[in-house]
């Protein structure tokens, strides 16, 4: 078997492993090898050709593609090693990878450290059944972007959207552009699950009606798409059939979510957390397996790709640290973050506390609330809070945390976060 | 007449909500927004709604049949479905280079259309 040496081996080369080899680079490590499944690093940047990009992390407005390129560039100046066409078929719970590729045929390499960094995948037709028939023209939003972006065809004529995800949003305003009659965006819920900034530039700049409380509940035509049937739904999110109306269309784009990509974590025995479907992490963005690390969609599904870079960078920088202190591992008891009311989950979920600074804390609400606190308890006890004009679960909220309240004299053995309505008057 | 006017700022993904008074083409009031940048967005929104466009121009001899572009400013919104006609109508050579000029001074805006993605000739084998 051809075996292969590297200290660090990051798994996947989009934007969140480039940031994570970057980091580790910059913190010392010089052997490291990124194992990418496509056939160049970026990943899903190169076909999100829409600004709006990097205005965190570089402080500036880029193209997808321009912010991927920022990083490829970066990675090859730091001489770091990558396979592209390479995918990693078993990751064994001795930290063991196995991958394969043409050039190289079988591998197997052990590496001291992994950062894991797959990514997520579109939920698909399949994961919502629609019934009808299955003709050709129904697309997953993230495809027909890479049809119209990287490959120059457009996917159909007139089009439905299920979905006001950010990637059906965007993929409304491109196929628009691109001169299709885009008919509708449906939207299950009573809130659209995007940007706000994105329902006033890519569906009311152009006129596309966003349909809240509606879904396809038919599909029809033998071929080809020729039709879907929508309905509003009640507060159980049920189609009330009465208010079916079929819509005449070629393509149905659907945009209904994403799924941390976790196969290989699972298959290595790594916990995984079942509200967000990536591993548990803990501040150090280190997963249940010692000395294996995760970062950005695969952890959890983000809204910004700066958040993912900051979050790579964060897992490079704690990889190259226990590479350089490998059996100094820190003593102490970890902190359970809890995700108390209104909070649907909490990246890290746990908290190893070592005299930190202070700490990044990502999480989503349940619903939309307006005029709230997020409240942060250590051990029952209010010690820290922040106010939001507006929460929505379709936008990620962060706080950081400032490291001193872990550092009390009494010991913390949970955090709680919740979110509390600001009393009127107050 | 006096006119209020709420906003969504696009300008960043916060997307703040941004209130605005008007009296014709007069700005009274502005307020909710979270930086500077907010507050010009707001009364260019009024005034002359510009945006970037990104869109893909078609490549000849690449390794992708298509190379990823923007307006390397952003351009009145009403010139859109123009510009679009433009983008479409050219083709570039490859290789193409992050930042070579597609289009040079589009529609008199100003603006220039550039590449926003490298994309390498293709390698007879």
């Amino acid at each position: 078997m051809n075996v292969k040496k590297a200290d660090l081996v990051i798994i996947g080369g989009g934007p969140a492993g480039m940031a994570a080899a970057i980091e580790a680079s910059k913190n010392g490590i010089r052997d490291i090898l990124i194992l990418e499944r496509e056939n160049n690093l970026g990943g899903i940047l190169h076909q999100c050709i829409h600004n709006g990009f990097g205005l965190h992390y570089f402080g500036e407005e880029l193209t997808g593609p321009e912010y991927a390129w920022r990083f490829i560039d970066e990675v090859h100046a730091r001489n770091i090693s990558y396979y592209v066409e390479t995918t990693v078929i078993n990751f064994g719970p001795d930290k063991t990878i196995t991958a394969i590729n043409s050039q190289e045929g079988l591998f197997i390499i052990k590496p001291r450290a992994v950062v894991l960094a797959m990514g997520c995948r579109e939920r698909t037709r399949g994961a919502l059944n629609i019934p009808g028939t299955r003709p050709a023209g129904i697309y997953t939003a993230g495809l027909a972007q890479k049809f119209v972006n990287m490959e120059g065809f457009m996917p159909g004529k007139s089009v439905v959207i299920l979905g006001s995800g950010d990637i059906g949003l965007i993929m409304a305003r491109r196929m628009f552009l691109e001169g299709a009659q885009v008919k509708m965006v449906c939207e299950l819920m009573p809130y659209s699950g995007g940007l706000n900034r994105n329902i006033v530039q890519c569906l009311e700049d152009f006129d596309i009606p966003l349909r809240l409380k509606h879904t396809v509940v038919a599909i029809h035509g033998k071929e080809r798409l020729e039709g879907v049937t929508i309905a509003q739904v009640d507060e159980h999110r049920k189609p009330i059939m009465e208010t079916c109306e079929t819509v005449t269309c070629d393509t149905l784009l659907l945009s209904v979510g994403l799924i941390p990509e976790n196969e290989l974590t699972r298959e290595a025995g790594i916990i995984v957390d079942r509200r967000t479907s990536g591993p548990v992490v803990n501040d150090c963005m280190e997963t249940s397996m010692e000395g294996v690390f995760a970062c950005g969609n695969v952890v959890h599904v983000h809204d910004l790709v700066d958040y993912v870079s900051r979050e790579g960078a964060r897992a490079g920088e704690c990889a190259a640290a226990y590479i350089t202190a490998e059996g100094d591992k820190a003593e102490g008891g970890e902190i359970q973050i809890t995700a108390g009311k209104c909070v649907r989950y909490t990246v890290p979920q746990k908290i190893v506390p070592k005299g930190q600074k202070n700490i990044r804390l990502f999480f989503r609400v349940t619903d939309i609330f307006r005029k709230v606190k997020i409240v942060v308890k250590a051990n029952g006890e209010t010690v820290f809070e922040r106010k939001r004009n507006k929460v929505t679960p379709g936008e990620m909220e962060s706080l950081e945390i400032p490291g001193s309240i872990l550092n009390s004299p009494t010991n913390v053995n949970e955090l709680l976060v919740e979110v509390q309505n600001i009393e009127e008057g107050q | 007449m006096l006119e209020k006017k709420t906003l969504i700022c696009i300008i960043c993904p916060v997307g703040c909500q941004i209130e605005v008074c008007r009296d014709d083409d007069n700005i009274r009031s502005i307020s909710g927004y979270g930086c500077k940048r907010g507050k010009e967005y707001a009364i260019s929104e009024l005034l002359n709604p510009v945006r970037t466009i990104t869109s893909t121009v078609t490549v000849r001899c690449g390794e992708h049949q298509v190379v990823p572009v923007k307006t390397d400013k952003p351009i009145p919104k009403h010139l859109i479905t123009e510009l679009m006609r433009e983008i479409n109508k050219c083709s570039i050579q490859a290789p193409v280079r992050m930042g070579d000029i597609v289009l040079q001074n589009v529609l008199n805006t100003g603006a220039n259309i550039i590449a926003t993605g490298n994309i390498p000739v293709l390698q007879q084998e």
